[in-house]
């Protein structure tokens, strides 16, 4: 039983479909990558993942202990949050929220939580710092270990490198590879097709009609990594 | 000192400065998450949509307007919230249209069909406020508190889903939190709240209520509880302020509460600069 099962997916905006004939599964351990062209509808996946929009046809199935909004979500920065006056403690908290049930304060197993994934992000001397005053390699952090609050089995990660620089990329790529090491599955959207076939296992490959999954190695057989050669490798 | 205390004995004062607390109070807690979810159009929008139905329910010649104002308010707020939020539609002109447009009719309705024989005061007094807040009945008053009071009690028992909606909607949406229902609820209890407030500061004036106490404190304090927190004592103060100085000098309440509002916005970026001189 895999975590996630997606048949036949068609995703679109508003009756035009973006992509079609997309099939994979998500199994435990996995680092699956999903890499694809700008607008190939990579973004509108990660959103019907989530449940956060409709799909044309086509179903998605949650098994293994794994419930539709059981899913640790690192999105991308809204420029809400830029200037956005909250804690880094307040900002981990709500990630536990969906833990609370109807209960309308955080009790001590939900703090307790919170604490716990801070220190394993490394970042509970933060704890009252503003997140706007952070860098962008804390504030990933941040929101890592809120996605962490919300699941301790699947991540899903949406294009999470955008703005840092180079060395903040490289040590938050180690961070995610021991995250998975640590039994943690990880799928993440990414531009960076060179990350992208170094640490994952599989690979995702989005397009308007046809896509690709296999593992990594596949991949890198494939038609749609020596298309993509004559451009940029 | 004195003064104050000979004004105190009049109950039309003790009115005032209850109710004006209250408002100040609410639309303090309201203003945190509106400001910071990009939502003010709302408050203006909504506040210019109360005086169009105010004029309408005057000409009509009801005895509790309320009755017309909240319900016509209401259906406003959850027309604007979902144009706004539409990228596809002009929502940032329909709302002005909107807003522009129930200024405009509720001042001719009010020329054209009034039977008062000051319209011109009459259209001050609800844009502006002046003297409402001094002629409030004991009915409104009762009202407002109880309105307050839930508007408070919502607030604490959902501030931390406020806090998530806020923040980052998409990710509470994907932990399971309706941030549809949410952003109706805001929306809606903001409309409650500018109806009430409409006695204090009158409609033109009531988005400052709104905006400047938010403002203000996110120049000073780094968490979201401590600004939520400041903003609801820095509204009351200058709430309080306004009212017993308009009363000491004669100054249109709702203008005087205002200005002290202003007055504190300035000195808290003052402050917020040389906190980060310091901190730096």
């Amino acid at each position: 039983m895999s975590y996630i099962k997606c048949e036949n997916l068609m995703l679109g905006y508003e009756g035009v479909p973006v992509a079609q004939n997309i099939n994979f599964e998500v199994y435990a351990g996995d680092y699956l990558c999903i890499v694809g062209e700008n607008g190939a509808g990579k973004s509108t996946l990660v959103k019907a993942l989530l449940g956060l929009t409709p799909l044309m046809s086509g179903t998605i199935l949650y098994g293994d202990g794994v419930g539709t909004h059981e899913i640790g979500y690192l999105p991308q920065q809204t420029f809400v949050q830029k200037d956005f006056p909250a804690s880094v403690w307040e900002i981990v908290l709500s990630g536990t929220l969906p833990k609370c049930g109807w209960r309308p304060f955080f009790g001590k197993a939900q703090k307790k939580l919170a604490e716990q994934n801070m220190r394993r992000m490394d970042i509970w001397s933060l704890k009252k710092h503003c997140y706007r005053n952070l860098s962008g390699g804390q504030q990933q952090r941040v929101l890592l270990a809120r996605a962490l609050c919300a699941s301790s089995k699947l991540l899903l990660l949406d294009e999470p490198v955008t703005g840092l620089d180079p060395k903040v990329t490289a040590q938050f790529y180690e961070l995610i590879r021991e995250l998975n090491k640590d039994k943690l599955t990880v799928v993440m959207v990414s531009h960076d097709i060179r990350a992208a076939v170094q640490y994952a296992n599989r690979i995702l490959h989005v397009e308007k009609d046809q896509s690709f999954i296999g593992t990594t190695k596949e991949y890198m057989k494939s038609n749609f990594w020596r298309e993509l050669g004559e451009y940029q490798i | 000192m004195s003064t104050i205390q000979f004004y105190l004995s009049y109950p039309f004062v003790r009115y005032a400065l209850i109710v004006g607390t209250l408002i100040a109070l609410c639309s303090s807690l309201l203003g945190v998450t509106l400001v910071l979810k990009r939502f003010s159009y709302i408050g203006d929008g909504l506040s210019h949509v109360a005086f169009g139905a105010l004029a309408i329910a005057t000409v009509l010649d009801m005895t509790s307007t309320s009755l017309v104002v909240m319900p016509v308010t209401v259906i406003a707020a959850i027309l604007i919230l979902h144009t706004g939020q539409n990228p596809r539609s002009h929502g940032d002109a329909a709302i002005a249209m909107l807003s522009v447009g129930s200024l405009a009719v509720g001042y001719l309705i009010l020329d054209l069909f009034s039977t008062s024989a000051n319209i011109a005061g009459d259209v001050c007094s609800t844009l502006f406020g002046s003297t409402s807040i001094l002629t409030l009945t004991r009915a409104e008053v009762v009202l407002c508190v109880i309105m307050s009071v839930v508007v408070v009690l919502i607030y604490i028992l959902l501030y931390n889903r406020i806090f998530a909606v806020t923040f980052d909607e998409n990710f509470a949406r994907a932990t399971g939190i309706r941030a549809g229902a949410y952003n109706m609820l805001i929306a809606v209890v903001t409309a409650v709240m500018i109806v009430l407030a409409m006695n204090l500061v009158g409609s033109l004036l009531i988005s400052a209520l709104v905006i400047f106490p938010a403002l203000s404190a996110m120049r000073v304090i780094q968490n979201f509880k401590g600004v939520v927190a400041y903003a609801a004592i820095l509204s009351v103060s200058c709430a309080l302020a306004g009212i017993v100085l308009s009363i000491l000098f004669s100054t249109p309440v709702g203008a005087t509460i205002v200005a002290a509002n202003i007055v504190v916005f300035f000195v808290n970026c003052a402050v917020g600069r040389l906190l980060i001189r310091f901190t730096s």
